[in-house]
């Protein structure tokens, strides 16, 4: 009970005062000089030399050392951890190593402190909500430059390097500046995903443009079911279409001009202008399942894995994801982006783009066995593992060749392979992702609920790209292709 | 005995005064330090930037937009807390029928109640949170609140609740008095415990109602507990972090309608990796909650009343 009477209070004379403040001044004193060996100490020179190298042989190009250990750091989410707990069994059997493993949801707030004190894990597949920030990562000199692996041999084909044989937006995409150092080890293919049997069972057709698309919401509506659901609490899985289709309609160069936060980039387009138009006339016309803007991924994809809604915006690792709600005779699909009108991208035309981002620590203890790590994943074998636990695509370009596909993922690799060469990536989200999740997404829920007009979504959008792009406090990145 | 006092205390204090200053105003210190770097909090190396991130916190309209968010939250929630905890503790303790023996007595079954409303303080708030999720679910028959109007009818007043930009915030604060009511009906249960029965005895003689002895008797009596209770309160809905984190959606929306200055600190610090800056926040709201602190106590005070 906190004690209110007033004279406790007064009580305090000069010679206390003076006796405090001399007790305090004896605390703080020492404490400064400890703070601030505390604060910026740890981490900042090099600590002695690094795990020294083994010899470099045919089967061991990086030059793996026999038994130094390894730790590994593995996002636990949509796609589990097993498939790298079997990489690092090989790993293990062959250089007679401990392997620490780690499975994790929050990378960033467990890492960050390990990074500052400069003991981080060798390997990190720095994934999911909570990732740490790569570009301050690689600006500051933390991120193995992963060049070395690119040119070792491939471990299925010696004469092959591992260069060959992934896929080259991987290469493009794992870019900062000139240094390779993120290697996106999935492969996802984004777009619209419904059920084909859904479809069937009502004598729907997937529409291949925008205008389509709205006439058959206006009969899925008639018929008792929402045509569309979304991950409100992440109103960034909206923009896994929202955005590709953006990119589809103006054209690669258009969207270039948008990741490199040019000015009026957005403003001056008149493919967001379409796009983002075609999303306000489905919510003003009430095409969304209700309450979908309070829903997580789990419940939105529940939602719609139960029939309440045909379509919803989504990466391929929902096949694993909603595995436990699916129906066996789903059917899963995924569809290609729509047309609008005045295309620069042909028809077919699909987000695909590499994912899962695994880093090498630069300052670990063994950065070249945690590229050895790589290596080993990016082998026919544990591409195919990848395959069969987690129903996703590897940059290991044919892994699949051959395999017996799930539903999903065979739908994936279908679209993928008419799409050709037409393929969309977009840097956005990976370049900044506070403002695309945060800022955009905060937007884009708005436009879904009606609250917010087109012409208001792109304007405000223009606002907050205009705030990063002056904001000093964030690294900036460019691209040309 | 006065030889050799103050070398008695010291070596007592000592330790403690130590560890103390290491674990508990080292790291206040340090914050200040790291406020005025440009600290990413990835590497051990930083640059001193001076007040700019004290400047670029000023002009931050998304810091001052979730500050409103805790200052709506701190005129709102301990007034309904406190008001409702002492209403329970109130009618557990003393607000029953008279019975035999008994001059002051609660409410029938008041101890089963007192069980019930102390519940929710034994469950984790991280549990707290999904499980108020869940119940927020937008869904009509997934979720709980939404099938419940339906059941009975309410069809018009179902709602996205989380989802729902001008309810999301008071649905969470909604959460943070469930949570807290029920330590308060302890606590002032065992302050209403103390009062000595006489004084109700001579009330009630008197012919006062519940209404009076509460406003004449209780509530006087009481002051000391409501007013810590009102700081601690006061303190929690400057925080709400776990509770903001984990139930809404896209982190502090829709469109930032929930953000609130710890989650704030806390996306700067690990999203963004600006330690430096997160720093600064954490000095802000250092200062808020010791404003809020000391005005309490100085606008609060009464004069003891000894019994």
């Amino acid at each position: 009970m906190g004690s209110t009477s007033a004279h406790n209070d007064e009580g305090l004379g000069r010679r206390d005062l003076m006796k405090r403040s001399a007790a305090l001044g004896l605390i703080s004193v020492p404490t400064m000089s400890f703070l601030s060996a505390c604060a910026t100490g740890g981490g900042g020179g090099e600590k002695g030399p690094k795990a020294a190298g083994g010899e470099k042989t045919a089967k061991n190009p990086l030059g793996v050392k026999q038994g130094a250990p390894l730790e590994a750091f593995i996002f636990k989410g949509g796609l589990g951890d097993q498939y790298a707990k079997d990489a690092e069994a090989d790993f293990k059997a062959t250089y007679g190593a401990e392997v620490k493993h780690t499975g994790t949801q929050q990378v960033g707030p467990k890492l960050t402190p390990r990074f500052a004190g400069g003991n981080p894990p060798d390997v990190i597949d720095n994934s999911g909500a909570d990732h740490l920030d790569m570009n301050k990562l690689s600006t500051q000199g933390q991120l193995q430059d992963l060049g070395v692996l690119l040119d070792a041999a491939s471990m299925d084909d010696p004469a092959k390097k591992v260069r060959d044989t992934i896929h080259p937006s991987t290469i493009e995409k794992g870019m900062h500046g000139d240094k390779f150092d993120v290697l996106y080890y999935a492969f996802t293919i984004y777009g619209t995903w419904y059920s084909q049997k859904l479809l069937e069972s009502k004598g729907w057709a997937y529409p291949k443009t925008l205008d389509e698309m709205v006439t058959l919401c206006g009969e899925i509506k008639k018929a008792g079911i929402a045509p569309w659901t979304y991950a409100g609490k992440y109103p960034y899985y909206v923009h896994f279409n929202l955005f590709a289709q953006i990119a589809k309609i103006g054209g690669m160069e258009g969207w270039i001009a948008i990741d490199n936060l040019e000015p009026n980039a957005w403003t001056k387009s008149d493919a967001v202008k379409q796009v983002v138009e075609h999303y306000e006339e489905l919510a003003a016309k009430k095409y969304f399942l209700e309450g979908s803007q309070g829903l997580t991924h789990i419940q939105s994809q529940t939602a719609w894995n139960k029939g309440k809604a045909v379509f919803i915006p989504n990466g391929s690792w929902v096949e694993n994801e909603a595995a436990p709600t699916t129906p066996s005779d789903f059917g899963m699909a995924v569809g290609a982006l729509f047309d609008g009108s005045g295309d620069k991208m042909p028809h077919g035309t699909l987000r695909a783009e590499p994912s899962e981002p695994y880093l090498v620590s630069a300052k670990g203890k063994n950065p070249i066995g945690g590229m050895e790590m790589l290596r080993i994943m990016l082998s026919k074998k544990h591409a195919q593992n990848f395959a069969t636990k987690v129903k996703s695509l590897t940059c290991v370009m044919d892994a699949t060749e051959g395999m017996q596909l799930s539903p999903g993922l065979a739908s994936a690799s279908k679209v993928f392979k008419e799409a050709g060469t037409n393929l969309i990536s977009l840097q956005l989200q990976e370049w900044y992702p506070a403002l695309t999740d945060e800022k955009i997404g905060g937007l884009t829920g708005q436009l879904l609920t009606g609250e917010l007009k087109a012409a208001d979504w792109i304007k405000k959008t223009q606002e907050e790209c205009d705030k990063v792009a002056k904001d000093s406090s964030v690294a900036k990145f460019k691209r040309t292709a | 005995m006065q030889h050799g006092k103050y070398r008695f205390i010291v070596g007592f204090l000592a330790l403690p005064l130590i560890i103390y200053a290491i674990f508990v105003i080292s790291p206040f210190v340090q914050a200040f330090q790291i406020s005025m770097t440009d600290w990413s909090g990835l590497v051990g190396t930083a640059q001193f930037v001076g007040l700019d991130n004290f400047e670029k916190l000023w002009d931050s309209d998304d810091f001052w937009n979730a500050l409103r968010h805790n200052i709506y939250m701190l005129a709102l929630v301990p007034v309904v807390t406190l008001g409702l905890g002492l209403f329970f503790a109130f009618m557990l303790n003393v607000g029953g029928r008279r019975r035999k023996n008994e001059v002051v007595t609660g409410v029938a079954g008041s101890k089963l109640y007192k069980f019930v409303f102390f519940f929710p303080q034994v469950i984790s708030i991280t549990i707290i949170a999904v499980i108020w999720f869940n119940i927020y679910n937008p869904d009509p028959q997934d979720g709980m609140l939404n099938s419940l109007l339906g059941a009975v009818g309410l069809d018009s007043l179902q709602n996205s609740w989380l989802g729902e930009k001008s309810l999301a915030l008071w649905c969470i604060s909604a959460v943070m008095v469930w949570g807290h009511v029920g330590f308060y009906v302890v606590l002032f249960s065992a302050a209403m415990a103390s009062i000595p029965r006489d004084i109700y005895e001579a009330a009630l003689l008197d012919g006062a109602n519940r209404f009076h002895t509460f406003f004449k008797i209780t509530l006087p009596l009481l002051w000391d507990t409501v007013q810590t209770g009102w700081v601690y309160m006061g303190i929690i809905a400057l925080d709400a972090f776990a509770l903001v984190q984990i139930m809404s959606v896209n982190m502090g929306g829709p469109d930032g309608a929930t953000d609130v200055m710890p989650l704030r600190l806390y996306l700067t610090a690990f999203r963004d990796s600006q330690f430096g800056y997160a720093s600064a926040m954490g000095i802000a709201m250092l200062i808020v909650t010791m404003t809020f602190a000391v005005l309490t106590m100085r606008f609060a005070r009464r004069e003891r009343i000894e019994y």
